[in-house]
């Protein structure tokens, strides 16, 4: 007997998957939420961390997404090589966004670029972004990370010099001192550096999904402790939580390149997955 | 740091009092006011159009609110402050044409100390907390330019106690926010 996924359940799975990056975070980031408002001595600071907190808690109890900004809809897929289904796994995601979009409900985000014509839906062209990777595997594994835009809009790109890696960390303590309180501080940080023009953002972004609760290491670490010497604190308003962790990400370029993408995420470091295991 | 429970409409001598750190909780009526409704609000001044709604003593709520059709009305399901910097070079003309006292958002503005000076603060509300927000809001009292879409509509909220917000533009000039960024300025420039 066949036990290959089928579409309706998939669809369930998914919308289900949107709610709960939504409505709760992930345990680390929590954690990390409460360790920053326990450590913070500015008061004013520490006032933003726990309104942030009470905010979590308020927004698990009602059952409503944690942000008005539902954020824009990005999933990641892991395909197994062997894992096995018979739909089209890009149509089914989008009818789980318009599903989630009313059940939910998500605020409509996906406008035209130009005409800033809303779709009403959170569905348009390129919308979802889903990023596909194939893994040697039995089964497909499904992340929801719904981005909002304050922390987005203050993401950078900079084609270096091959020979400025010494710029780097610059690059990424200017990045955030522009963005100041905009993107909703305390941040996760997430740097992509190599690939190309877009693989090095695709770095920064898959970086944000890391553990928040894994050491940091060399230039992370390093990233990290200017970052929060800088004073931004949360909300901008001041403090020494600026940022909850720095993840970086490498890959190889060409050897004339140095692509640096960093890719800005508000404490909401929303994100949740879902594994479909395929037959044993 | 004082604590300032507001009603609105706010009168000059409410906000004069205010300064940068003070924490303020307002109940009344507030506007949601995002890219979209800045944008037609100017419009309509050049054109000498008057507006649906008054803006003298009025609270502009940086928002755009989750919400939801029910069968009496609208209700405010998740409805946090947006990035206050996208509105900074629409706010001077605005508060130059009517008499807004306060705007509510987050991340602060840059270059509008003068434009705020003697007339209105800006009041931070922390960013993200949406769901917070949603509680302090107790009526959904009207929505005007719904064409604009959900998030950028001008909606009317009755609120109670809504805060806690921090004074982070006084009406003397007075800017937390600044203060802030040329501190971490500064503090980058000793690492180069």
């Amino acid at each position: 007997m066949s036990s290959k996924i089928s579409r309706e359940s998939f669809i369930r799975s998914t919308a289900d998957l949107l709610r709960k990056a939504e409505i709760e975070l992930p345990d680390d980031v929590v954690n990390a939420l409460r360790k920053a408002e326990t450590a913070e001595e500015n008061q004013v600071a520490k006032s933003q961390l726990q309104a942030i907190l009470r905010n979590l808690e308020i927004a698990k109890k009602h059952g409503v997404p944690m942000c008005q900004d539902t954020g824009i809809m990005i999933f990641f897929v892991e395909i197994g090589t062997e894992f096995q289904f018979d739909f089209d796994l890009e149509a089914a995601i989008r009818e789980a966004v318009i599903i989630a979009t009313t059940e939910i409900p998500l605020r409509p985000n996906a406008v035209d670029p130009l005409t800033r014509k809303n779709s009403g839906n959170n569905i348009g062209t390129g919308i979802p972004d889903i990023h596909w990777k194939s893994v040697p595997k039995n089964q497909l594994k499904l992340t929801a990370a719904p981005k909002g835009a304050g922390s987005e809009n203050m993401s950078s790109l900079r084609m270096f010099n091959p020979t400025e890696t010494g710029n780097i960390k610059n690059f990424v303590l200017q990045t955030i001192v522009n963005a100041g309180g905009m993107p909703c501080p305390p941040l996760t940080i997430g740097v992509g550096i190599g690939g190309s023009f877009d693989a090095a953002a695709r770095l920064a972004k898959e970086a944000l999904l890391e553990p928040l609760d894994a050491p940091m290491k060399g230039l992370e670490r390093e990233i990290f402790e200017a970052v929060n010497a800088l004073g931004i604190g949360c909300m901008g308003l001041g403090g020494s939580t600026t940022a909850l962790a720095v993840r970086v990400k490498t890959a190889h370029c060409h050897t004339a390149s140095l692509p640096v993408a960093v890719n800005i995420q508000c404490w909401a470091n929303r994100h949740a997955s879902v594994v479909f295991r395929g037959d044993e | 740091m004082m604590e300032y429970h507001l009603q609105t409409p706010l009168k000059k001598e409410d906000i004069e009092k205010l300064n940068a750190g003070d924490i303020v909780y307002i109940s009344g009526e507030i506007l949601t006011a995002r890219d979209e409704a800045h944008a037609r609000i100017l419009e309509m001044e050049e054109k000498k159009e008057g507006l649906p709604f008054s803006l003298e003593g009025a609270v502009i709520y940086h928002c755009g609110p989750l919400m939801q059709q029910t069968k009496n009305g609208w209700k405010v399901v998740s409805a946090g402050p947006t990035t206050s910097g996208r509105m900074s070079k629409m706010t001077p003309p605005l508060l130059k044409a009517h008499g807004v006292r306060a705007i509510i958002g987050k991340g602060g503005m840059k270059g509008i100390t003068d434009a705020l000076k003697n007339k209105c603060v800006y009041l931070a509300y922390t960013g993200g907390c949406a769901a917070l927000a949603a509680e302090l809001i107790k009526e959904v009292k009207a929505v005007h330019w719904l064409d604009l879409g959900m998030p950028e509509a001008v909606w009317v909220l009755r609120v109670e106690e809504f805060g806690p917000l921090i004074v982070g533009i006084d009406a003397k000039g007075k800017d937390i926010f600044a203060e802030v960024r040329e501190k971490a300025q500064k503090q980058l420039e000793m690492h180069e």
